[in-house]
């Protein structure tokens, strides 16, 4: 399933790199990007639980820069 | 500004102001200080908050984190002009960057605005405003003048012009009448129409489009992806070499205040930013032209495939021709040119096979009612009863099948027998002509460092060879089968330089599979084939050639940005360090090295925009 998110405050592409690199070793995460320009995530997984998972791509972004937001109600 | 930036512009004055009052009590070394840690902290609050919250959570060598090392380093040796100069001037620099990159990101949104906000949908003789996704099939909207058609749907009332541009960058209106297509995103200007609902919105033009272009951007180019990982690895291996410069030269010739100055230099340039922005950057504005222009790019990955792009294969029809069959001649002894297309027309207007509509179209006379026992041999023609004579339309084998003597000829073009009573009464040409600017548009793409143009064709060798000499086609391969396509595309890809890339152009009806099997596959006039748009790397919005030269050429400008930025900006920040490593170097320069260089790469890839 892949799924688009806004994101908000990613200040500077290198961050966005690491963010990504991050949410790519997340367990069931197939695919990940996070797209400085657009300030959207996108999200390829086949995990069931996402509010977990939406937990833990959070706090892999929290740990590069502890203003970003995403907005996973879409 | 946002507030954020505003904010930042307003600590950046204030910290100014200070850092100027202290050079006026330079005699005064503790108010200096003073004054001077004040503008430090105003200016540096921020970044040595973030940068303790990182550490705290085990992020180093992030870019503000070495920012206040370098500072720091700079007080610890006295040099406290020079830390909040860093300070200051770092911010200043991420300032530009920021409104920088805002801007580019507005211009292009800007450019996708294509988006409607609302639809006015019909119900129970009322009209409401609706989100564009609760639309269903079948639905009836009303689209009133300057507002957005918000789906693809069919008119079925009103006429208007459209206003296109958003969509194919084509800036003469389109006419449209009740009974046409049209497609969401384009807006309309003059009358009121009702539109019937034939897609909805997640399936129709608009959303496709935009869901290209954003996820263009997750395709990436090889250059791009090369710079995300050299930043990986560049930021550890500058810092470890800093710490080495600190600590090493010290031991051996002394002066470890000097070397230390040295290695904070160091440290300012190890921040990846400048790098990893400036490549992805200009893909993304180089993909913004694109779409301004009509033409979706799917991934920065085909823009460097384009740009070394020298053999270019086209479809034929459809693609260097009109693909509309037009009669261009008609020989008959025994009946007048009118007569014989009377004859055949009366028939024809029962198939709907190009070639008899095109016949049906040259004729302008009136229709008898006296035709009986229609029936259409399927691949051959069709054969009737026209005021009890026996009429056959059809092709050679169709003559030959009857027993009808057709005499020989070599005339370009589909040719279309016409037999009364069984004896032979005369033959119809039919051909499909030129696009009037394929000429130009092909001697164009030569001009762009395309050295070899081909074509391939599922028609006859005659009319293939007939297109291919009018427009100048090095090579033609002609009665391919849509799968023999492919084979022939593989036998060129074959024989190419390893450096160089096949394009392949085509209008998606039936060449699906040569499109995605092509280095880089161009769909032309996308908007009525689904198939094309997901098997193209590239997608015309209209069927105009000559956007293919142009992407072509855009492609070759996004490359040398890229390149340029990326010689840029890792000259600059090499030549820095190497400066510092023998002492010419200071930390404003670093900084330059650092921030600056990021602003004029942002605004070298922006001038892609223009």
């Amino acid at each position: 399933m892949i799924k688009k998110y806004n994101m908000e405050n990613v200040d500077c592409a290198n961050c966005a790199a690491k963010m990504e690199e991050g949410i790519k070793k997340l367990e069931g995460v197939n695919d990940a990007r996070v797209n400085f320009l657009t300030q959207k995530l996108v999200l390829d997984t086949e995990r069931e639980d996402m509010d977990v998972l939406f937990d833990e791509v959070m706090k892999v972004c929290k740990k590069v820069d502890g203003d970003v937001e995403i907005d996973f109600q879409r | 500004m946002t507030k954020k930036q505003k904010c930042v512009l307003l600590k950046i004055i204030l910290s100014g102001i200070l850092l100027v009052i202290s050079f006026f009590v330079e005699k005064n070394f503790y108010v200096r200080i003073a004054i001077l840690t004040t503008s430090y902290f105003v200016i540096g609050f921020d970044v040595l908050k973030k940068s303790l919250r990182n550490i705290l959570k085990g992020q180093i060598f992030d870019e503000k984190f070495l920012m206040m090392i370098a500072t720091f380093g700079a007080f610890s040796i006295g040099e406290y002009n020079e830390a909040v100069f860093v300070m200051l001037f770092y911010q200043v620099g991420e300032l530009f960057e920021n409104i920088a990159v805002g801007k580019s990101r507005k211009s292009i949104s800007e450019l996708m605005a294509i988006c409607p906000e609302y639809a006015n949908i019909e119900q129970e003789g009322k009209v409401v405003a609706v989100d564009p996704e609760e639309l269903l099939v079948g639905d009836v909207i009303v689209v009133k003048p300057g507002e957005k058609i918000p789906v693809d749907g069919c008119i079925i009332d009103g006429e208007s012009s459209l206003d296109t541009a958003n969509l194919t960058g084509e800036s003469v209106p389109r006419f449209v009448a009740k009974g046409d297509s049209v497609i969401s995103g384009c807006i309309n200007i003059e009358g009121v129409l009702r539109i019937r609902v034939e897609k909805e919105f997640s399936n129709s033009t608009v959303s496709k489009i935009l869901e290209m272009v954003e996820n263009a951007s997750s395709k990436k180019s090889v250059s791009e992806a090369f710079i995300t990982k050299f930043a990986k690895y560049y930021t550890p291996v500058v810092v470890i070499f800093a710490f080495l410069l600190a600590v090493v030269p010290p031991i051996v010739f002394g002066e470890w205040q000097e070397w230390l100055k040295r290695a904070l230099v160091f440290l300012v340039v190890s921040c990846p930013c400048a790098l990893v922005i400036s490549v992805p950057l200009s893909f993304f504005c180089g993909i913004g032209k694109a779409s301004k222009n009509g033409v979706l790019i799917k991934g920065s990955n085909y823009i460097e495939a384009l740009s070394k792009c020298d053999t270019v294969v086209f479809d034929k029809t459809g693609t260097l021709t009109k693909g509309v069959f037009e009669v261009t001649k008609v020989f008959s002894d025994k009946y007048s040119k009118e007569e014989l297309l009377n004859i055949a027309a009366h028939g024809e207007k029962y198939s709907n096979h190009p070639v008899a509509v095109s016949i049906c179209k040259a004729y302008s006379g009136k229709y008898e009612t006296n035709i009986t026992n229609v029936t259409e041999i399927s691949g051959k023609g069709i054969k009737y009863v026209l005021n009890d004579a026996e009429v056959l339309v059809g092709n050679r084998a169709l003559m030959l099948e009857k027993g009808v003597f057709v005499p020989k000829n070599t005339y370009s073009g589909t040719l279309v027998y016409v037999a009364v009573k069984n004896c032979y009464a005369g033959c119809i040409v039919v051909e499909d002509s030129v696009k009037e600017n394929a000429k130009t548009a092909l001697e164009d793409m030569r001009n762009c460092g395309i050295s070899k143009e081909i074509m391939l064709s599922g028609d006859n060798r005659i009319v293939a060879e007939n297109v291919c000499n009018k427009l100048g086609i090095d090579a033609v391969e002609s009665e391919l089968l849509p799968s023999e396509k492919v084979t022939a595309l593989e036998k060129i890809i074959e024989k190419k330089k390893k450096s160089k890339t096949v394009a392949y152009v085509g209008d998606g009806v039936n060449d699906a599979p040569v499109l995605s099997r092509a280095d880089v596959g161009i769909a032309m006039g996308a908007m009525g084939s689904d198939a094309a748009v997901e098997a193209a790397d590239i997608v015309l919005m209209d069927d105009r050639i000559e956007k293919i030269s142009f992407v072509i050429r855009l492609s070759k400008k996004t490359m040398a940005i890229v390149k340029q930025n990326v010689v840029f900006a890792l000259g600059i920040k090499f030549l820095v360090m190497v400066f510092s490593l023998f002492g010419f170097s200071n930390m404003w320069l670093a900084v330059f090295a650092d921030v600056g260089v990021a602003f004029i790469a942002i605004i070298n890839a922006m001038r892609l925009m223009r």
